[in-house]
């Protein structure tokens, strides 16, 4: 008992030193060990912190574990002329309820957490408000910009043409249901939103301004203000990913889906279809451009096509 | 179908292996033979599964021949994408549910129960011959018109309906016919655990290998049929033009997702399951210590195989799905790390203290632990909605699940040809080749899905022959790692083919093991032992002094601080 009691208190300390080194390995490494590309939009520095606790529990779980294997596998090896067994220990209670117990504390930490960072990004947030779409439905959204009526009206209108396939028919009774992707805004963001139809088919994204009619193969949008992607696929499944705003849909066909996003940071960043799509799926490659808001204004202004005026100013008679 | 007893098809009394006025072939002809004896048709699962596994390894040496320059140079684009969906179900179907389910199923399920044989060897020798013509089948796939599938081996519709049809056809056939072949192996090894075990011998006296088989015969069972129904919708829609999955014809793609991802992520565990139990038959013999909490580690088996029924759809997290599913699907994933960790904390118990063999058996099954602690972390993050969005279809996942089903059951396979390789042929293996086998593995692996999850997380997706030339250094780290891996067979290969000769003769039990294989010759006869059956009820009975240490009085400190004590 007197040599258990000697080995045993430095054992102890020696394990609770070893453990508060590690936990200080593993924040250390999730402070300081960046493998995320730059971030750029709202949602990616609330993406990073998960990631970043995501990254410690791991790395202090995984060095634990091998560290435990590693010193078991040199500190307990069977020496040369060795025939004897271990000790015959089938099983200790108190030791499967404690590794037990830690896993499901760490497992329902992360959950309550990612839960969170999750409703940060606005994906908790109810679809409905998309996918009913009577027009009271969509002066609301619209509320903040003037006239709504003849907004979504115009909108609706639009859309017969080739780039909104599916886009909201001018029976607002009939309108398809539209999948939210992650990152719904809340409605005080969504009043000033831009709104960009995209059509997704192999291989290529089209993009679509429904207010100035541009048709382009690039994203173009201002910082700082939330943009709402309506997403539509001509033949195949096919998934919008950039991955420096930490944001991927897939856009699937017969789903319109829409999805928010605000940018924060003017570059240009690739957007990639992540959802194999043929063989042409690994070109299927496209920019989204960040401009200052001034510069995007100048971009709408240059790009707007010259035979269709502005629908903004135009006035068009409502269809619906 | 009658349950056929042993005595069926060997007459009792006659001498073992040497029927003179049998149809069944002796000698290395019973393997091409519709053998009913479990331990050649184990065998023959084996042999089989590692043709299919050098093939796949040759199509994965395709694609990373392919990506090691950021553009599509060395195949067509077409070819490419036939060729990673040949990969994934020939490396999936045809290698790693076979083998650790149907070869080591077979060969060691009898053992354990203490039986002649299975349940039902006619069914057995079925589910066998099945694998053959559909593993032919899809390799002919490639050279007819239009080529192999193209859709990946998630074949999601509407692509794979609108790729060239019969490549894609001939793949439903071969994914139906494997399916089945793994459904008749399931109940078989049902009704075998269940019904054939020695008078005496409780369910909670099997080894734990018995267990994690049931558990993934269950899962076999219950999901796998979803799996067939769906690809037979799937070829009426290709070949009949109905809509099930078509939306040009009203149909919904998501629907398949689901149907398809409630096998496939089952799948998973029904090759990692298998794994986990070898994985524990193994540990104790060369640590000569008892598996650590047994009942506890039976208890997890079937929590992984409850949970593992409920959270298909974080496959799913950008399909739209609901944010309630999402939320539902990510915590049953997450919890899914509870059971599985308790058996990771109880073989690295069942270690400490022990007396370990570093012998390749043991490194393979340690380096198996590391591995999959690494894929299981990732795992958990992948569980995370808000995670996964940014890294769904990457290659984040794919470095995950080869960490997964690669670096976890592979490394077992591995581990587990070491350790019954004397059993299944009397000779040992090369000790020296095998560790210089398992080191090129082991740095082979890393080096090549280490640096993917990289390539993930910064944007470089699944999937595709041409990438952002910002990859092009990580990706050439990832192909020297497979050339390291497609070089770490040679050994291997040379050990097993020289030590079926060569090999120092092994004798009944080298190991000194206690489970009933081993209670037999080396290799055993065509009923497995010459006299009764052994009644094995303590098979993990290792460990000398038991009645020194008190176990009601143990602590954890006690065990923990080791033998210096
Ligand atoms: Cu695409
Ligand atoms: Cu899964």
């Amino acid at each position: 008992m007197i040599v258990l009691a000697a080995v045993a208190i430095p054992t102890a300390l020696v394990t609770l030193l070893i453990g508060m080194a590690l936990v200080l390995t593993g924040l250390w490494v999730g402070e300081n060990v960046s493998l995320l590309p730059q971030d750029a939009s709202s949602n990616a520095p609330v993406y990073d912190s998960l990631f970043q606790v995501l990254f410690s529990i791991g790395t202090i779980l995984f060095v634990g574990i091998v560290g435990l294997l590693v010193f078991s596998l040199i500190r307990f090896r069977r020496r040369p002329g060795e025939s004897l067994d271990g000790a015959a220990i089938e099983g200790n209670l108190p030791l499967e309820i404690l590794w037990t117990a830690i896993p499901a504390v760490v497992v329902l930490f992360v959950g309550i957490y990612s839960y969170d960072i999750y409703e940060r990004m606005g994906g908790m947030a109810s679809l409905n408000h998309h996918d009913l779409g009577p027009q009271s439905e969509l002066a609301h959204r619209h509320g903040g910009h003037g006239d709504a009526m003849v907004m979504a009206s115009i909108s609706a209108s639009d859309s017969g043409g080739d780039t909104t396939p599916a886009g909201p028919s001018s029976d607002p009774g009939s309108r398809p249901r539209v999948w939210g992707g992650i990152g719904v805004p809340d409605q005080a963001v969504e009043a000033e939103a831009v709104s960009v139809d995209l059509t997704a088919m192999q291989f290529a994204f089209i993009f679509h301004y429904p207010d100035t009619n541009i048709i382009s193969g690039e994203l173009h949008v201002p910082a700082g203000r939330t943009v709402e992607l309506h997403m539509e696929a001509r033949d195949v499944i096919h998934a919008f990913w950039v991955p420096q705003f930490r944001l991927k849909q897939d856009v699937i066909p017969g789903q319109p889906t829409v999805l928010s996003f605000t940018a924060t940071r003017p570059g240009s960043y690739p957007i990639v279809c992540a959802e194999l799509c043929g063989p042409y799926h690994g070109g299927m490659r496209s920019t989204v451009v960040v401009h200052e808001p001034d510069a995007y204004e100048a971009w709408l202004r240059q790009n707007t096509p010259t035979a269709s005026p502005t629908v903004a100013n135009s006035g068009t008679t409502p269809t619906a | 179908m009658t349950l056929a007893s042993p005595t069926d098809f060997q007459p009792q009394g006659e001498p073992p292996a040497s029927s003179p006025g049998g149809l069944q072939p002796d000698g290395w002809l019973r393997y091409l033979s519709f053998s009913l004896d479990h331990k050649v048709i184990g065998l023959q699962y084996l042999v089989c599964g590692f043709f299919f596994y050098f093939l796949g390894g040759a199509l994965a040496g395709v694609i990373r021949t392919e990506l090691a320059s950021p553009i599509s140079d060395f195949v067509s684009r077409e070819t490419y994408n036939e060729v990673l969906t040949l990969h994934g179900t020939v490396m999936i179907f045809l290698w790693i549910v076979p083998v650790v389910n149907g070869a080591f199923g077979n060969y060691l399920i009898p053992f354990y129960v203490g039986a002649r044989d299975m349940a039902f060897p006619r069914l057995n020798a079925v589910a066998f011959w099945l694998i053959p013509p559909a593993g032919l089948l899809l390799i002919t796939s490639y050279f007819v018109q239009g080529g192999a599938a193209q859709s990946g081996w998630t074949a999601y519709p509407p692509l794979s309906i609108t790729t060239p049809a019969l490549g894609q056809v001939l793949w439903i056939l071969s994914v139906l016919l494997l399916g089945g072949s793994s459904i008749f192996g399931g109940i078989n090894f049902i009704a075998t655990i269940l019904k054939l075990r020695r008078p005496g011998l409780k369910m909670m006296q099997l080894p734990m290998y018995c267990w994690a088989m049931l558990g993934t015969s269950i899962l076999v069972v219950l999901s796998t049929p979803v799996l067939a129904g769906t690809l037979i919708l799937l070829s009426f829609d290709i070949i009949a033009h109905t809509g099930f999955f078509n939306p040009a014809l009203g149909g919904n793609v998501v629907v398949y997702q689901h149907l398809f991802w409630f096998y496939s992520h089952p799948a998973v565990y029904i090759m990692v399951l298998p794994a986990f139990g070898l994985v524990s038959e193994i540990l104790p013999i060369h640590a000569r210590k008892p598996l650590f909490g047994y009942t506890t580690m039976v208890y997890s088996i079937m929590g992984i195989v409850v949970l593992g029924l409920v959270v298909w759809a974080h496959h799913m997290f950008t399909s739209g799905t609901p944010p309630w599913m999402r939320l539902f699907f990510t915590i049953a994933t997450s919890f899914i790390a509870v059971p599985t960790g308790i058996k990771f904390f109880n073989w690295l118990a069942t270690l400490w203290g022990g007396k370990i063999a570093l012998n390749s058996a043991m490194l393979f099954a340690c380096a198996f632990i590391v591995n999959f602690v690494f894929g299981g972390i990732t795992g958990v993050a992948l569980a995370q909605v808000p995670f996964d969005i940014h890294v769904h279809d990457t290659y984040f996942v794919v470095a995950h699940f080869h960490y997964i089903v690669y670096g976890g059951t592979v490394f077992v396979i591995f581990s587990s040809v070491y350790h019954w390789y004397p059993k299944f042929t009397g000779r040992m293996l090369n000790e020296h080749l095998g560790r210089f086998h398992f080191l090129l593995t082991f740095i082979g692996f890393n080096l090549c899905f280490a640096p993917q999850h990289w390539l993930g997380l910064n944007g470089m997706p699944r999937r595709v022959a041409e990438y952002d030339p910002s990859f092009a250094t990580w990706n050439q780290v990832s192909s020297v790692g497979a050339l390291l891996m497609a070089i770490s067979s040679l050994p291997f290969l040379i050990n097993i083919l020289v030590s079926a000769y060569r090999g120092e003769i092994a004798g009944d039990n080298p190991w000194r093991a206690l489970t009933p294989e081993w209670l037999t010759t080396s290799p055993p006869p065509v009923e497995n032992w010459i006299g009764e059956a052994p009644l094995v009820t303590h098979p993990y009975g290792y460990g000398s002094a038991q009645d020194q240490i008190d176990l009601g009085a143990a602590t954890g400190r006690d065990l923990w601080g080791g033998p210096g004590l």
